[in-house]
């Protein structure tokens, strides 16, 4: 009896989920399991997938663009991590006076995240532009000449990274400024009376209270920064792209304008592999550095 | 009980109702067409083509539906994946290869009438394995596009049918000493230049039966050190000092001598407040001229292959299609009959419209093999590493024919 009123009652729980669950299972789950199929596949769209074992996986260990893709993504991350994760903290503590008119600055911050990239990157190409940009014009005002930007492969990636950070911060600040109002003002007060000054305090209170919004944010930044393609596919001059194809790029490529749907899921698989990876071990070395309060 | 065969009935009912109302007594046929190229500009031509079509066939009834080139070939692979693609439908000539290789493709041969006036190279183009894939619907070129008075300021000869890239690049020199941002000539470092460049030195990308890639033969290299050599002559501007402003827009600007570009360009520059015509392009060891053409092919497996290969034909071989196209500034049909062309001819600004036609006379099709895209990139990709400077023509296309050699495995 209790058996069959259980069963009854989880009928209804699904009739009730299955309106959203029914939408997550054939638009989520069902294209994420099958694209795990296609990785053993080669499937053009047009015929019918041919199975090819392993090939798939053999191919990209060789493929060349792909790890060069791999390695822009990663110079891409080693800049742009810190860089956010700094500036998103200092942009923070300012937001976190208090101010007149505090709110606005607080909102204004927030703009760039909310833009769309395509607005954000053609305001960007012409700041970076070299002969009539913003940018290099100040730089030779203080008598730097300035790279020639997105116009060199060079130069590109970090001109893309530079305008990625500018667009973040404000999302990592924003998790920052609610890390800082939840310290509790008691630590500073008892720290003060105890002749603390202000970088001691920083150094000693606010860094280490602030370790779970880090670690939050930098698996998220991490995450994202590991799926970089608007920005990517959007700003560079067409002889620059050498120096800033990454990888969802070729996921892309490989996926809509190459039709091979097999490679391009055996692609996405592996950047999946390494992001989960990244994560676990972040996860695993929380221990060492983020500190909970009590 | 009463309920549940009322409910039976019920569904009995609707489905009655969904249902098609049966074959009806005139047999009326409706055939699918998907198009880009009415998509935006030409959409009412194109009911226009369509309305002449139904009144001469009245059983056949086409249903149109059109999206803009970006999106087109997506949408189509969707329906092909999908199952249920168009009746029929058109492809460009680059894209027709993987669909023909991919047996999607009706063979029309049964069905084309013996006297149909395409131009015999436009019908080869879109034959593959041995089947017409697709009936040659319209065609484009590329030519110079010369600015009269930049060449009377510098004092220099107008450009003629038989001038060689050496002849261009002296014109070129006289002309960009005129100002420090006015420039003689660009022609565009990527692969649909570098494709033309390299037949107009006899040499392709690939070797007749398609197994090896001849791309790194000494004409092409030559070939592609002459493209590079207008940018080192400083008779073309690079990227950089373009610093973005499109080359049409430093042509329309009165600011460049010539420009290679197509014959879509009219429009752009018909306002322009200078005096330009066009000639044919300059040859290397011969002439070459692009050679574009769009097609419509026919689903392979339609239920109506006689009457979509009927619309096929009309829209690509008819006058009644052939002059709408050529009345509106569509583009152009690619057949043999001068008589269609006659308003097109007289039509002003640029005034030597005969060299478009005298361009089909030395067409270079691009090459295509089925994996077009990638070899694209891999050849755009490498062009872009000579145009900076990275490598050197002979390096550069030794890595492209390597890279290709494995595409065409």
């Amino acid at each position: 009896m209790a058996g069959q009123r259980g069963l009854q009652k989880w009928g209804w729980v699904l009739v009730f989920l299955a309106p959203s669950l029914l939408g997550l299972l054939v638009f989520m789950v069902g294209p994420i399991l099958y694209s795990l199929r296609l990785t053993l596949y080669d499937w053009n769209l047009l015929s019918d997938p041919d199975y090819v074992g392993t090939a798939n996986f053999v191919e990209l260990y060789h493929d060349d663009t792909f790890w060069t893709a791999f390695e822009h993504t990663l110079t891409f991350l080693l800049f742009y991590i810190p860089s956010v994760l700094v500036l998103a903290l200092l942009t923070a503590l300012l937001l976190n006076r208090p101010l007149r008119g505090i709110a606005f600055f607080r909102a204004a911050t927030f703009v760039p995240v909310v833009s769309s990239w395509v607005v954000v990157s053609l305001m960007w190409r012409w700041i970076f532009n070299p002969r009539y940009g913003l940018l290099n014009f100040g730089l030779a005002k203080i008598g730097i000449d300035g790279p020639a930007w997105l116009f060199d492969p060079d130069s590109a990636l970090h001109a893309i990274i530079i305008a990625s950070v500018w667009k973040d911060i404000g999302f990592i600040a924003v998790m920052y400024l609610a890390g800082l109002q939840n310290i509790s003002h008691t630590y500073y007060e008892a720290a003060r009376i105890d002749g603390a000054h202000p970088i001691q305090l920083f150094r000693h209170i606010t860094l280490p209270l602030l370790t779970p919004t880090t670690f939050f944010a930098l698996i998220i930044s991490l995450i994202n920064g590991f799926q970089i393609f608007e920005q990517a596919w959007l700003m560079p001059e067409r002889f620059a792209r050498r120096g800033t194809t990454v990888v969802v790029e070729q996921i892309v490529n490989n996926a809509f304008r190459y039709n091979r749907m097999g490679y391009a899921a055996t692609m996405s698989w592996v950047l999946f592999g390494v992001i989960f990876a990244v994560t676990l071990v972040q996860l695993a070395l929380q221990k060492r550095w983020v500190q909970y309060e009590q | 009980m009463l309920k549940k065969s009322l409910s039976l009935t019920l569904v009995l009912v609707l489905l009655a109702v969904a249902l098609p109302g049966g074959v009806s007594a005139r047999d009326e046929v409706t055939i699918r067409y998907f198009n880009f190229s009415s998509d935006p500009d030409h959409i009412e031509d194109l009911a226009e083509m369509v309305a002449l079509f139904e009144e001469a066939n009245p059983d056949i009834n086409v249903e149109v539906s059109s999206a803009p080139y970006a999106d087109y070939f997506t949408l189509l692979q969707a329906d092909f994946v999908g199952g249920d693609p168009p009746d029929v439908f058109e492809l460009n000539y680059e894209n027709f290869v993987s669909y023909a290789a991919n047996d999607v493709l009706l063979d029309l041969t049964p069905y084309l009438a013996e006297d149909t006036p395409y131009y015999p190279r436009a019908l080869e183009a879109f034959q593959y394995g041995g089947i017409q894939g697709a009936l040659p619907e319209t065609f484009s070129t590329v030519l110079l596009f010369y600015n009269k008075d930049l060449f009377d300021e510098a004092g220099v000869d107008y450009p003629t049918a038989d001038w060689t890239w050496d002849d261009a690049m002296a014109a070129g020199e006289a002309i960009t000493v005129l100002g420090d941002d006015t420039w003689g000539l660009y022609s565009p470092i990527q692969f649909w230049e570098f494709y033309k460049k390299a037949g107009q030195n006899g040499c392709q990308f690939f070797n007749d039966d398609m197994t090896e890639s001849t791309i790194n033969e000494p004409e092409c290299v030559e070939a592609l050190e002459m493209m590079v050599s207008f940018m080192d002559g400083d008779v073309m501007p690079d990227e950089l000092e373009l610093a973005g402003l499109p080359n049409e827009e430093l042509f329309a600007q009165g600011d460049l001598g010539m420009l290679v570009t197509g014959i879509w360009m009219f429009a752009l520059f018909a306002d322009a407040p200078f005096e330009w015509d066009i000639e044919l392009e300059p040859g290397l060891a011969n002439k070459g001229h692009h050679f574009f053409a769009n097609g419509i092919a026919v689903a392979a497996d339609t239920d109506h292959p006689a009457e979509a290969a009927a619309w096929a034909q009309f829209l690509t071989a008819s006058r009644e299609a052939a002059t709408i196209r050529v009345d509106t500034g569509w583009e152009l049909p690619a057949l043999d009959q001068p008589e269609y062309f006659e308003a097109y001819l007289a039509m002003d600004n640029p005034s030597n419209r005969a060299a478009v036609f005298q361009a089909l006379e030395s067409p270079i099709t691009p090459p295509v093999i089925e994996r077009q895209n990638e070899m694209q990139d891999i050849v755009n990709d490498l062009l872009s590493a000579v145009a900076i400077g990275e490598l050197d023509p002979q390096t550069a296309l030794d890595i492209a024919k390597d890279e290709l050699d494995a595409l065409i495995q």
